[in-house]
């Protein structure tokens, strides 16, 4: 039986609130989520990607521009130091990238913070950045880089996790925005 | 009557709603899927990606803390 022959009366009452009208589409399609992704620290990632993995579920078109710190966290967990001159090579080491590696903001404690952080999201089933970021993607969640931060860190397309968008610029983000996409910045 | 199931039980926000979604993906046009969630949450959530995605629930209860809900893929 499809949706559409079901009784209405026999239907929860919520159901008959949601339901579009037989032959029409639900109204108004959700116009885009557009995030940037400007932080490192773990907790703003962290609720970047929750957002950026349930507007994939939700079926928003749903773009994560990634810049400054937030490019970090894009960076494969595999590589530890990325750059081509001494100071981009310098930074990567004093903050690891990956997103698997991220730092709080703040009681950071030497990683001692972070690590309580996990096993807690581990004890109540909360879904690590790593999932949610894998989540997004797989929903169609498109993760799109900075170019300007790509330059200025030394980064290369190759350090950067699969499935990234082309680099872009400030103005690919405000087109998407002018098409009616929420923004974000996080 | 059911094509797939979720079991979000013990997920937090915003697993069960993912999962749900991933899962859905893979389903035609008509075909049903039944979820089970723990969190409190997913009663409004769920109805929220309904309304968002036009993919009807067509059968929901709880039992013992646990959300059951029927969803169908428009």
């Amino acid at each position: 039986m499809t949706v559409a022959e079901l009784p209405a009366n026999g239907l929860p009452v919520e159901l008959a609130d949601i339901l579009p009208e037989p032959g029409r589409e639900a109204e108004a399609p959700p116009r885009g989520l557009a995030i940037i992704c400007y932080s490192g620290d773990l907790e703003k990632t962290w609720a970047a990607l929750i957002l950026a993995s349930t507007a994939g579920a939700m079926a928003m078109p749903t773009k994560v521009f990634v810049t400054f710190w937030g490019l970090q966290t894009f960076v494969k967990d595999s590589k530890r130091i990325t750059g081509e001159n001494w100071m981009q090579k310098m930074l990567a080491l004093m903050q690891r990238p990956g997103v698997s590696h991220r730092k709080l903001s703040k009681m950071n404690f030497l990683g001692m913070g972070p690590w309580m952080m996990r096993t807690l999201a581990k004890q109540y089933q909360v879904a690590s950045p790593k999932e949610l970021l894998e989540a997004a993607q797989a929903l169609g969640v498109e993760f799109i880089p900075c170019q300007m931060t790509m330059d200025m860190f030394g980064l290369k397309r190759e350090d950067l996790i699969d499935g990234m968008g082309e680099p872009v610029g400030a103005a690919t983000y405000l087109s998407f925005v002018g098409e009616g996409a929420a923004p974000l910045f996080i | 009557m059911r094509d797939a199931l979720v079991d979000a039980r013990g997920l937090s926000c915003p697993m069960p709603i993912v999962k749900t979604a991933q899962a859905v993906k893979t389903l035609a046009s008509g075909q049903r899927i039944e979820v089970w969630a723990t969190d409190p949450g997913s009663v409004k959530d769920f109805a929220a990606w309904s309304k968002a995605t036009g993919n009807p629930i067509v059968e929901q209860s709880v039992d013992g803390g646990v959300f059951r809900f029927v969803l169908a893929r428009k």
